[in-house]
Protein backbone atom coordinates (compact mmCIF):
# COMPACT_ATOMS: atom_id res chain seq x y z
CA UNK A 1 0.00 0.00 0.00
CA UNK A 2 1.24 3.52 -1.24
CA UNK A 3 1.29 6.20 1.15
CA UNK A 4 -0.32 9.75 0.74
CA UNK A 5 3.12 11.98 0.37
CA UNK A 6 2.82 14.86 2.75
CA UNK A 7 3.06 18.14 1.26
CA UNK A 8 5.62 20.97 3.20
CA UNK A 9 4.92 24.59 3.29
CA UNK A 10 7.10 26.46 5.29
CA UNK A 11 5.91 29.43 7.06
CA UNK A 12 8.47 32.41 8.56
CA UNK A 13 7.39 34.63 11.13
CA UNK A 14 9.67 36.74 12.99
CA UNK A 15 12.68 35.20 11.21
CA UNK A 16 11.33 31.19 12.53
CA UNK A 17 10.87 29.59 9.92
CA UNK A 18 8.61 26.65 10.65
CA UNK A 19 7.61 23.58 8.17
CA UNK A 20 4.45 22.61 8.13
CA UNK A 21 3.08 19.10 6.58
CA UNK A 22 -0.39 17.49 5.39
CA UNK A 23 -1.28 14.44 3.31
CA UNK A 24 -4.32 17.06 2.46
CA UNK A 25 -4.42 17.93 -0.93
CA UNK A 26 -6.79 21.17 -0.45
CA UNK A 27 -4.27 22.35 2.87
CA UNK A 28 -1.75 23.82 1.33
CA UNK A 29 -3.51 26.44 -0.53
CA UNK A 30 -5.07 27.21 2.55
CA UNK A 31 -1.66 28.02 3.96
CA UNK A 32 -0.38 29.75 0.81
CA UNK A 33 -3.29 31.78 0.57
CA UNK A 34 -3.55 32.42 4.79
CA UNK A 35 0.40 32.94 4.86
CA UNK A 36 0.95 35.45 1.76
CA UNK A 37 4.13 37.32 2.40
CA UNK A 38 5.63 34.62 5.12
CA UNK A 39 6.03 31.71 3.30
CA UNK A 40 10.14 31.10 2.61
CA UNK A 41 11.98 28.71 1.43
CA UNK A 42 14.56 28.76 4.60
CA UNK A 43 15.84 25.47 6.12
CA UNK A 44 13.08 25.24 9.03
CA UNK A 45 14.01 25.16 12.32
CA UNK A 46 10.47 23.12 13.72
CA UNK A 47 8.60 20.88 12.02
CA UNK A 48 4.53 20.30 12.72
CA UNK A 49 2.72 17.36 10.74
CA UNK A 50 -0.92 18.56 10.08
CA UNK A 51 -3.98 15.62 10.18
CA UNK A 52 -7.07 17.80 9.49
CA UNK A 53 -10.32 16.08 11.02
CA UNK A 54 -12.95 17.78 8.28
CA UNK A 55 -13.99 21.23 8.24
CA UNK A 56 -15.38 23.08 11.57
CA UNK A 57 -15.35 26.46 13.04
CA UNK A 58 -12.77 27.87 15.38
CA UNK A 59 -13.95 26.69 19.62
CA UNK A 60 -14.46 29.92 21.56
CA UNK A 61 -13.22 27.76 24.52
CA UNK A 62 -9.87 28.28 26.61
CA UNK A 63 -7.08 26.94 25.27
CA UNK A 64 -5.10 24.54 27.61
CA UNK A 65 -1.04 24.37 27.09
CA UNK A 66 0.66 22.04 29.65
CA UNK A 67 4.05 20.40 29.67
CA UNK A 68 3.77 16.19 29.83
CA UNK A 69 6.79 15.02 30.18
CA UNK A 70 9.12 16.21 27.51
CA UNK A 71 6.44 17.49 25.15
CA UNK A 72 3.87 20.35 25.59
CA UNK A 73 0.16 19.52 25.00
CA UNK A 74 -1.71 22.19 23.62
CA UNK A 75 -5.89 21.63 23.59
CA UNK A 76 -8.95 23.35 22.54
CA UNK A 77 -12.12 22.30 21.37
CA UNK A 78 -11.11 22.76 16.97
CA UNK A 79 -7.37 21.25 18.14
CA UNK A 80 -4.87 19.09 19.68
CA UNK A 81 -1.48 19.60 19.35
CA UNK A 82 2.10 17.83 20.66
CA UNK A 83 5.04 19.61 20.63
CA UNK A 84 8.30 18.74 21.80
CA UNK A 85 11.20 21.68 22.12
CA UNK A 86 13.99 19.03 22.52
CA UNK A 87 13.40 17.99 18.86
CA UNK A 88 11.62 20.52 17.69
CA UNK A 89 9.02 18.71 16.04
CA UNK A 90 5.22 18.42 16.68
CA UNK A 91 1.97 17.03 15.59
CA UNK A 92 -1.57 18.66 15.26
CA UNK A 93 -4.62 17.10 15.02
CA UNK A 94 -7.41 19.81 13.97
CA UNK A 95 -10.02 20.76 11.53
CA UNK A 96 -9.16 22.60 8.09
CA UNK A 97 -9.97 25.78 9.20
CA UNK A 98 -7.48 29.11 9.19
CA UNK A 99 -8.38 30.28 12.44
CA UNK A 100 -7.12 27.36 14.45
CA UNK A 101 -4.31 27.10 12.56
CA UNK A 102 -3.27 30.68 13.80
CA UNK A 103 -4.17 29.89 17.04
CA UNK A 104 -2.12 26.92 16.72
CA UNK A 105 0.72 28.65 15.93
CA UNK A 106 0.24 31.68 17.74
CA UNK A 107 0.62 29.16 20.66
CA UNK A 108 3.99 27.46 19.48
CA UNK A 109 5.64 30.84 18.44
CA UNK A 110 4.91 31.93 22.03
CA UNK A 111 6.72 29.01 23.13
CA UNK A 112 9.43 29.26 21.46
CA UNK A 113 9.88 32.94 22.15
CA UNK A 114 9.65 32.42 25.79
CA UNK A 115 13.14 30.43 25.57
CA UNK A 116 14.46 33.20 23.48
CA UNK A 117 13.87 36.45 25.43
CA UNK A 118 10.95 37.68 23.23
CA UNK A 119 7.09 37.39 23.37
CA UNK A 120 4.07 38.34 21.48
CA UNK A 121 1.84 40.94 22.64
CA UNK A 122 -1.56 42.39 22.38
CA UNK A 123 -0.46 45.17 20.41
CA UNK A 124 -0.63 46.73 16.98
CA UNK A 125 2.61 47.78 15.88
CA UNK A 126 4.05 49.63 12.66
CA UNK A 127 7.39 51.06 11.01
CA UNK A 128 8.29 54.74 10.97
CA UNK A 129 10.49 56.79 10.15
CA UNK A 130 13.07 52.97 10.52
CA UNK A 131 11.69 52.58 13.61
CA UNK A 132 8.92 50.43 14.92
CA UNK A 133 6.08 51.87 17.56
CA UNK A 134 3.98 49.22 19.20
CA UNK A 135 0.34 50.54 20.08
CA UNK A 136 -1.01 48.59 23.49
CA UNK A 137 -4.46 47.97 25.15
CA UNK A 138 -7.66 46.81 26.07
CA UNK A 139 -9.76 45.73 23.57
CA UNK A 140 -11.30 48.98 21.90
CA UNK A 141 -8.78 50.96 23.49
CA UNK A 142 -7.73 52.25 19.54
CA UNK A 143 -5.09 49.59 18.10
CA UNK A 144 -6.86 49.38 15.13
CA UNK A 145 -7.84 53.10 15.08
CA UNK A 146 -4.12 53.56 15.27
CA UNK A 147 -2.60 51.73 12.58
CA UNK A 148 -6.42 53.20 10.17
CA UNK A 149 -4.81 56.86 11.02
CA UNK A 150 -1.37 56.10 10.14
CA UNK A 151 0.39 58.53 7.28
CA UNK A 152 0.99 56.69 4.36
CA UNK A 153 4.50 56.22 4.90
CA UNK A 154 4.59 54.23 7.68
CA UNK A 155 4.42 50.60 7.28
CA UNK A 156 2.30 48.59 8.69
CA UNK A 157 3.42 45.09 11.19
CA UNK A 158 0.33 44.12 12.78
CA UNK A 159 -2.94 45.65 14.50
CA UNK A 160 -3.63 42.85 16.59
CA UNK A 161 -0.24 40.48 17.51
CA UNK A 162 3.19 42.23 17.80
CA UNK A 163 5.85 39.87 17.76
CA UNK A 164 8.97 40.85 19.63
CA UNK A 165 12.25 39.62 20.07
CA UNK A 166 15.62 40.97 21.88
CA UNK A 167 18.52 42.53 19.64
CA UNK A 168 21.98 43.86 20.87
CA UNK A 169 20.58 47.14 21.92
CA UNK A 170 16.63 46.64 23.03
CA UNK A 171 14.08 45.04 20.98
CA UNK A 172 12.66 44.58 17.44
CA UNK A 173 8.96 44.08 16.21
CA UNK A 174 8.39 41.89 13.18
CA UNK A 175 5.33 42.00 10.99
CA UNK A 176 3.15 39.20 11.77
CA UNK A 177 -0.04 37.65 9.00
CA UNK A 178 -1.77 37.71 12.64
CA UNK A 179 -4.75 40.60 11.31
CA UNK A 180 -7.52 42.05 14.04
CA UNK A 181 -10.31 44.16 12.82
CA UNK A 182 -8.17 45.75 9.90
CA UNK A 183 -8.42 41.98 8.17
CA UNK A 184 -4.95 42.89 6.36
CA UNK A 185 -2.08 40.71 6.83
CA UNK A 186 1.49 42.69 8.20
CA UNK A 187 4.32 43.37 6.13
CA UNK A 188 7.01 41.02 6.27
CA UNK A 189 9.15 43.10 7.55
CA UNK A 190 11.15 44.05 10.92
CA UNK A 191 12.59 47.38 12.51
CA UNK A 192 13.99 48.15 16.17
CA UNK A 193 11.61 49.33 18.48
CA UNK A 194 11.60 53.07 19.62
CA UNK A 195 8.90 53.01 22.41
CA UNK A 196 5.56 50.60 23.70
CA UNK A 197 2.23 52.97 23.90
CA UNK A 198 -0.60 51.85 26.17
CA UNK A 199 -3.43 53.54 24.32
CA UNK A 200 -6.83 55.36 26.33
CA UNK A 201 -9.06 57.55 24.30
CA UNK A 202 -9.40 61.25 25.54
CA UNK A 203 -10.30 64.78 24.40
CA UNK A 204 -6.75 65.44 23.22
CA UNK A 205 -3.42 63.73 22.67
CA UNK A 206 -0.80 63.48 25.18
CA UNK A 207 2.32 61.40 26.59
CA UNK A 208 2.29 60.40 30.06
CA UNK A 209 4.95 58.31 31.89
CA UNK A 210 4.23 55.62 33.75
CA UNK A 211 6.38 53.93 36.44
CA UNK A 212 7.98 50.53 35.84
CA UNK A 213 5.92 48.76 38.28
CA UNK A 214 2.79 50.00 36.75
CA UNK A 215 5.08 49.30 32.91
CA UNK A 216 5.26 45.93 34.06
CA UNK A 217 2.37 44.99 34.77
CA UNK A 218 0.02 46.50 32.13
CA UNK A 219 2.84 44.61 29.92
CA UNK A 220 2.45 40.95 31.80
CA UNK A 221 -2.13 41.83 31.46
CA UNK A 222 -1.23 41.88 27.16
CA UNK A 223 1.63 39.28 26.35
CA UNK A 224 0.14 36.19 24.90
CA UNK A 225 1.12 33.13 27.20
CA UNK A 226 -1.08 30.06 28.02
CA UNK A 227 0.27 27.48 29.78
CA UNK A 228 0.19 27.19 33.84
CA UNK A 229 3.96 26.25 33.83
CA UNK A 230 6.08 28.42 36.49
CA UNK A 231 9.39 28.28 34.92
CA UNK A 232 7.54 29.90 31.56
CA UNK A 233 5.49 32.50 33.60
CA UNK A 234 9.11 32.96 35.52
CA UNK A 235 10.83 34.08 31.95
CA UNK A 236 8.12 36.27 31.12
CA UNK A 237 8.21 38.05 34.04
CA UNK A 238 12.09 38.54 33.63
CA UNK A 239 11.43 38.98 29.97
CA UNK A 240 8.96 42.00 30.61
CA UNK A 241 11.42 43.48 33.21
CA UNK A 242 14.23 43.45 30.80
CA UNK A 243 11.71 45.36 27.85
CA UNK A 244 10.63 48.00 30.75
CA UNK A 245 14.68 48.59 31.03
CA UNK A 246 14.97 48.81 27.37
CA UNK A 247 12.16 49.92 25.77
CA UNK A 248 10.29 53.35 26.51
CA UNK A 249 7.05 52.47 27.78
CA UNK A 250 4.56 55.29 27.94
CA UNK A 251 0.52 55.89 28.48
CA UNK A 252 -0.95 57.26 25.06
CA UNK A 253 -4.40 59.23 25.60
CA UNK A 254 -5.32 60.25 22.21
CA UNK A 255 -8.26 61.63 20.15
CA UNK A 256 -8.80 59.76 17.34
CA UNK A 257 -7.64 61.94 14.82
CA UNK A 258 -4.71 61.68 12.23
CA UNK A 259 -2.90 64.59 14.20
CA UNK A 260 -2.14 61.83 17.36
CA UNK A 261 0.62 60.52 14.93
CA UNK A 262 2.44 63.95 15.26
CA UNK A 263 2.77 63.25 18.83
CA UNK A 264 4.05 59.22 18.27
CA UNK A 265 7.02 60.45 15.84
CA UNK A 266 8.07 63.46 18.01
CA UNK A 267 8.49 61.06 21.08
CA UNK A 268 9.93 58.78 18.87
CA UNK A 269 12.30 61.54 17.07
CA UNK A 270 13.23 62.71 20.19
CA UNK A 271 14.08 59.84 22.22
CA UNK A 272 15.98 58.39 18.64
CA UNK A 273 18.27 61.76 19.26
CA UNK A 274 18.57 60.46 22.52
CA UNK A 275 19.58 56.92 21.88
CA UNK A 276 22.62 56.63 24.37
CA UNK A 277 20.40 57.81 27.72
CA UNK A 278 18.88 54.79 29.34
CA UNK A 279 15.00 55.19 29.20
CA UNK A 280 13.57 57.11 31.88
CA UNK A 281 10.86 56.18 33.44
CA UNK A 282 9.12 57.87 36.74
CA UNK B 1 -1.99 29.89 77.11
CA UNK B 2 1.20 30.35 74.72
CA UNK B 3 1.21 32.18 72.16
CA UNK B 4 0.42 30.36 68.55
CA UNK B 5 2.87 30.43 65.77
CA UNK B 6 2.45 31.45 62.31
CA UNK B 7 4.97 30.21 59.91
CA UNK B 8 5.06 31.60 56.18
CA UNK B 9 6.45 30.39 52.99
CA UNK B 10 6.21 31.59 49.45
CA UNK B 11 4.23 29.39 47.05
CA UNK B 12 6.28 27.25 44.78
CA UNK B 13 3.32 28.42 42.04
CA UNK B 14 4.81 31.80 41.67
CA UNK B 15 7.42 33.92 39.71
CA UNK B 16 8.81 37.15 41.69
CA UNK B 17 11.25 40.13 40.50
CA UNK B 18 12.22 42.94 42.29
CA UNK B 19 12.72 46.07 39.87
CA UNK B 20 12.69 49.77 40.85
CA UNK B 21 12.58 49.25 45.02
CA UNK B 22 9.10 47.07 44.12
CA UNK B 23 8.78 43.03 43.95
CA UNK B 24 6.65 41.87 41.47
CA UNK B 25 5.25 38.33 42.13
CA UNK B 26 3.11 36.66 39.82
CA UNK B 27 0.73 33.24 40.46
CA UNK B 28 1.55 30.82 37.59
CA UNK B 29 -2.01 29.21 38.14
CA UNK B 30 -4.30 31.69 37.28
CA UNK B 31 -2.07 34.79 36.52
CA UNK B 32 -2.64 37.35 39.09
CA UNK B 33 -0.01 39.58 39.38
CA UNK B 34 1.05 41.70 42.48
CA UNK B 35 3.40 44.56 43.10
CA UNK B 36 4.44 44.61 46.57
CA UNK B 37 5.56 47.77 48.45
CA UNK B 38 8.73 47.94 50.16
CA UNK B 39 7.46 46.30 53.81
CA UNK B 40 5.28 43.68 51.92
CA UNK B 41 8.65 42.58 49.94
CA UNK B 42 10.68 42.58 53.21
CA UNK B 43 7.94 39.68 54.92
CA UNK B 44 7.75 38.20 51.21
CA UNK B 45 11.33 37.69 51.16
CA UNK B 46 12.04 36.26 54.58
CA UNK B 47 9.09 34.07 54.24
CA UNK B 48 11.27 30.83 54.51
CA UNK B 49 8.83 29.11 56.22
CA UNK B 50 11.01 28.51 59.65
CA UNK B 51 11.20 31.47 60.77
CA UNK B 52 7.42 32.98 62.73
CA UNK B 53 6.00 35.55 61.36
CA UNK B 54 6.18 37.52 64.71
CA UNK B 55 10.05 37.24 64.57
CA UNK B 56 9.86 38.14 60.86
CA UNK B 57 8.20 41.40 62.33
CA UNK B 58 10.59 42.02 65.05
CA UNK B 59 13.37 41.56 63.89
CA UNK B 60 12.80 42.65 59.85
CA UNK B 61 10.42 44.62 59.56
CA UNK B 62 10.85 46.88 62.79
CA UNK B 63 14.24 47.12 62.70
CA UNK B 64 14.43 48.85 58.62
CA UNK B 65 11.12 50.38 59.35
CA UNK B 66 9.94 52.84 61.42
CA UNK B 67 6.42 51.41 62.46
CA UNK B 68 4.81 50.86 65.64
CA UNK B 69 5.51 46.83 66.35
CA UNK B 70 1.86 45.89 67.30
CA UNK B 71 0.50 47.94 63.97
CA UNK B 72 3.27 46.12 62.10
CA UNK B 73 2.00 42.83 63.32
CA UNK B 74 -1.36 43.43 62.26
CA UNK B 75 -1.02 44.63 59.07
CA UNK B 76 1.48 41.70 58.36
CA UNK B 77 -1.00 39.42 59.40
CA UNK B 78 -3.17 41.16 57.01
CA UNK B 79 -0.69 40.91 54.38
CA UNK B 80 -0.24 37.82 54.78
CA UNK B 81 -3.73 36.75 55.09
CA UNK B 82 -4.41 38.69 51.65
CA UNK B 83 -1.30 36.69 50.07
CA UNK B 84 -2.22 33.65 51.28
CA UNK B 85 -6.03 33.84 49.56
CA UNK B 86 -4.21 34.53 46.55
CA UNK B 87 -2.16 31.38 46.73
CA UNK B 88 0.94 33.33 46.60
CA UNK B 89 1.95 32.53 50.66
CA UNK B 90 1.72 28.94 52.25
CA UNK B 91 0.44 29.57 56.08
CA UNK B 92 1.06 26.94 58.98
CA UNK B 93 1.23 26.81 62.82
CA UNK B 94 4.24 24.40 62.02
CA UNK B 95 7.59 25.31 60.22
CA UNK B 96 6.75 24.52 56.25
CA UNK B 97 9.51 22.43 54.30
CA UNK B 98 9.85 24.89 51.12
CA UNK B 99 8.19 23.89 48.45
CA UNK B 100 10.23 21.93 45.56
CA UNK B 101 9.21 23.99 41.82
Amino acid sequence: MISTPRQVTCVEIGRIPIALSTCDKGFPDLLRERYDGFLSSSPPEFELEFDLTGTGPASDDDVRVRREGHEWLIERGDFHARWDPRTGRGSVRQNANPYSLDSVLRILHSLILAERGGFLLHAASAISDGRACLFSGVSGAGKTTMTRLAPPDVTLLTDEISYLRPNAEGYSAFGTPFAGELARAGENCTAPVSALFFLEKGPENCVHELSSAEAVRRLMRNILFFAEDRGLVEKLLATACEFVARVPIRRLTFYPDARVWDEVRNFARDFADNLQEVPEHA
Amino acid sequence: MPETCIYIARSSAIAARALAGEMMVMNSADSTFFTLNEVATTIFQAADGRTPLREIVRDRVCEQFDIDPEQAQADAEQFVAELSGHGILLVSNQPLAPETP
